[in-house]
């Protein structure tokens, strides 16, 4: 007498079928996530480093001013003059209220430069902002 | 008589690329994404008022402190390292909840001594706040729920004022 083993056929392929409604969806996430706006940047700045450093969840709020080592002032793609930052800023709060300017200021510009760009913001009334600075170790 | 002929076509798109082409374009958009967040010390600047009439405040509870181009601190007439600073914030706002900190600098202040002693202040403060924390929520600062943080932000309010530069030739 033989005694027949069963076995359990199961089947081996791995259905692939939703593998396309997979892929869309991750591909959704990120063409949501991303933020595909960059600037170029033409003013050469280091930033400073502090231990207090906060992250800023929401980059949509945010919008940047450079400061480079040369004390010129970029906002968006273009080199301004001091006088010229109210301007922008205020355009840049009327169309986002609860806009934050990011300050990117090279660690060995001056305290003058940082203060009348302040006084410009202040006027225009944009007067969150954040010192961007790298979180020290 | 013509008899038009119909040719069957079939009218199927092929699928089978389709999880090839999905793939490409999320590989595009997993190279572009930048995840890095930004850091860095936030405040709220005061609104810009047009003639500042002049607010007295009594002089015990204001702390003055004063960066010159060189870096040194002065704290109420006293010279002061810039690391020392934390630890002697901390006694004064402890000691006094209607401190108001002052910190003016002069022109010629390199941005990089600004930021450590603002960083200071600010760690000061982040400290009191955790203590304050710690004991009435039992937990540390990075873990309060918004409603907590803003008892703990009414508790310990933050008074930073950025007094305008000094000319200085």
């Amino acid at each position: 007498m033989r005694f027949k083993k069963k076995r359990a056929n199961p089947q081996q392929e791995i259905p692939t079928a939703s593998m396309p409604d997979i892929i869309f969806m991750l591909l959704i996430f990120f063409m949501v996530t991303t933020v595909l706006r960059e600037y170029d940047v033409l003013v050469k700045y280091e930033l400073p480093e502090a231990v207090s450093v906060e992250k800023i969840e929401n980059k949509r709020l945010l919008s940047y001013i450079w400061i480079g080592n040369d004390e010129r002032i970029q906002i968006d793609d273009s080199i301004l003059p001091v006088e010229e930052v109210m301007n922008v800023a205020y355009h840049k709060r009327l169309s986002n209220p609860n806009v934050i300017m990011s300050l990117h200021i090279d660690k060995g510009s001056r305290m003058g430069v940082v203060h009348d760009v302040q006084q410009q913001l202040r006027r225009a009334d944009a007067l969150r902002i954040n010192y961007s600075a790298l979180r020290k170790l | 008589m013509f008899l038009k002929r119909r040719i069957s076509r079939e009218a199927v798109i092929p699928s089978s690329s389709l999880a090839d082409i999905a793939f490409l374009l999320l590989i595009f958009f997993l190279v572009t994404t930048t995840i890095d967040v930004d850091t860095g010390i936030s405040l709220v600047m005061p609104p810009w008022i047009e003639d500042v009439e002049q607010v007295k405040v009594k002089s015990e509870n204001i702390a003055n402190i004063l960066v010159d181009e060189e870096g040194n601190c002065l704290l109420d007439d006293q010279i002061v390292s810039i690391p020392m600073l934390k630890d002697i914030m901390k006694e004064k706002i402890k000691a006094n909840d209607k401190l108001i900190i002052s910190l003016k600098t002069v022109r010629a202040t390199p941005y990089r001594i600004y930021i450590d002693v603002l960083d200071e202040l600010k760690q000061a403060y982040n400290e009191l706040r955790d203590e304050y924390s710690l004991s009435k929520f039992g937990k540390p600062l990075s873990q309060v729920t918004e409603a907590e943080m803003k008892e703990i932000r009414k508790a310990i309010p933050q008074r930073i004022s950025l007094a305008e530069p000094e000319k200085v030739d």
